[in-house]
């Protein structure tokens, strides 16, 4: 019995234990384990595994997937970060930038913007060709000018009060379509992602002209191109109390997890230890430095449940 | 998700170019003189630990299959060496090209769960919009 016990621990379990970390590469290949069918089986697969969405707006996105091996959750992360593209800024004509920001550190700000457009209604470019057209390319003018405000109180030295347009910021930038673009997407729908993102500073006199030419890539070639601010996963924790806890000693353990994990409740008389939240606990393994408390916890991970946040 | 379609329209380019095999090479095959098809190194260009690592997973859990590891030769060269062992005198090609088409069924399937799940927090949460009026 504990033989089986210790088996499925082996197979479904990541345990970390006070100076390492154990059972952590995936065993279950035909041959290893006797009385278990781990040849693969896509029934078997469809049937165990799920996709839990906990939480999506437009910014960022939390969710389950349960019953996945750590190679392909893994392969996903890869190619969420690599090789899904998007459109980036990737030529920049310069016409006139009198700023005190270099031409190439400006184009090199301007690369990094995100701009909203789907990717999959354009083309890739093909190598070497120079033009653009309207299946490939996005444009953007960018045109600003700082003046002085002729308004402004004779003693005030609130750069806001004393200038014009000294801030250039993301909503500056306009969209230029190109052939037919205009008729295939609406108006406001080709922008950068946020408009207050600060490109330059100006001061009365600095010009910046130019024109931006977007193109599609991934993040692979270069990391503007990555369309994630980052995506990682995270394994399911799982605690187990290997005795019951009682007392003051229940209070200690609750203190030694993120708050949430351990909840005490007062059952006659007797305030006992339980685990109430393990997924919002972050392992700091502080219960490891309690003399008392480190034998009666068991810290693992569930092998197989990943959670996404990105 | 878009990288389920990435990683099957990859897999796919690699299965066309080894039918067609005049384009630029994308796969090899390397055999040591003397064996049989057996044991088998498959060299895949343009290649990393992306598709690497899952496809050897997917190619361990077949149990015709006695070794399979890859390697990347080195960071700067962007190739795998993937290397099968198969008991008995199938052929290393065979596994080989199951485990692409099962590796492909698998990302399908969770693009599929995947798109049910966030159509269904959307209508979720939309219907929880409307009865709190």
């Amino acid at each position: 019995m504990a033989a089986a016990q210790a088996v499925e621990e082996m197979r479904s379990r990541v345990v970390l234990e006070e100076f390492g970390v154990r059972n952590v590469h995936t065993t279950d290949f035909p041959g290893n384990y006797s009385g278990y069918d781990d040849a693969w089986d896509q029934d078997r697969f469809e049937k165990n595994f799920r996709v839990d969405v906990v939480h999506m707006d437009e910014n960022s996105l939390e969710f389950d997937m349960v019953g996945i091996d750590a190679a392909i959750a893994n392969a996903f992360r890869r190619i969420l970060l690599a090789e899904v593209p998007t459109m980036a800024v990737e030529k920049v004509l310069v016409y006139n930038n009198t700023s005190i920001v270099q031409d190439e550190i400006l184009a090199h700000r301007l690369g990094l913007i995100p701009i909203h457009a789907d990717p999959r209604l354009f083309e890739y470019r093909n190598q070497g060709e120079e033009e653009g057209t309207e299946i490939d390319t996005l444009q953007f003018r960018l045109q600003v000018r700082c003046t002085r405000n002729p308004h402004a109180a004779k003693d005030s030295s609130d750069p806001n009060e004393l200038y014009v347009n000294h801030k250039v910021y993301t909503r500056h930038m306009t969209w230029v379509p190109l052939g037919n673009q205009a008729d295939l997407f609406p108006e406001g729908t080709i922008r950068p992602v946020h408009d207050d993102i600060l490109i330059a500073q100006l001061r009365p006199g600095q010009e910046i002209d130019l024109l931006m030419q977007c193109v599609k890539g991934i993040g692979k070639d270069h990391a503007k191109f990555s369309p994630v601010a980052t995506a990682s996963y995270r394994l399911l924790p799982d605690i187990t109390l290997l005795e019951p806890v009682e007392g003051d000693a229940a209070e200690e353990l609750s203190q030694c997890f993120s708050p949430g994990v351990i909840e005490v409740q007062e059952i006659q008389g007797k305030k006992v230890a339980r685990v109430a939240n393990p997924r919002l606990d972050t392992f700091s393994r502080e219960v490891f430095r309690n003399e008392k408390l480190k034998k009666v916890v068991r810290l693992a991970r569930v092998r197989d449940h990943y959670i996404w946040k990105k | 998700m878009e990288e389920d379609q990435e990683l099957e329209r990859k897999i796919s380019g690699l299965k066309t170019q080894m039918a067609e095999g005049e384009r630029k090479t994308a796969l090899e095959m390397v055999q040591a003189a003397g064996t049989d098809r057996h044991c088998v190194t498959f060299v895949l260009h343009e290649e990393d630990h992306t598709l690497g690592n899952s496809l050897r997973y997917m190619i361990m859990k077949n149990p015709e299959v006695e070794f399979c590891g890859y390697t990347t030769t080195h960071p700067s060269e962007s190739k795998i060496n993937l290397r099968i062992q198969t008991r008995g005198a199938l052929p290393a090609v065979e596994p080989f090209q199951r485990g692409l088409t099962e590796l492909m069924n698998v990302c399908q399937h969770v693009l599929d769960k995947f798109e049910a799940s966030i159509k269904e927090y959307k209508d979720h949460k939309a219907g929880r919009k409307e009865s709190t009026f």
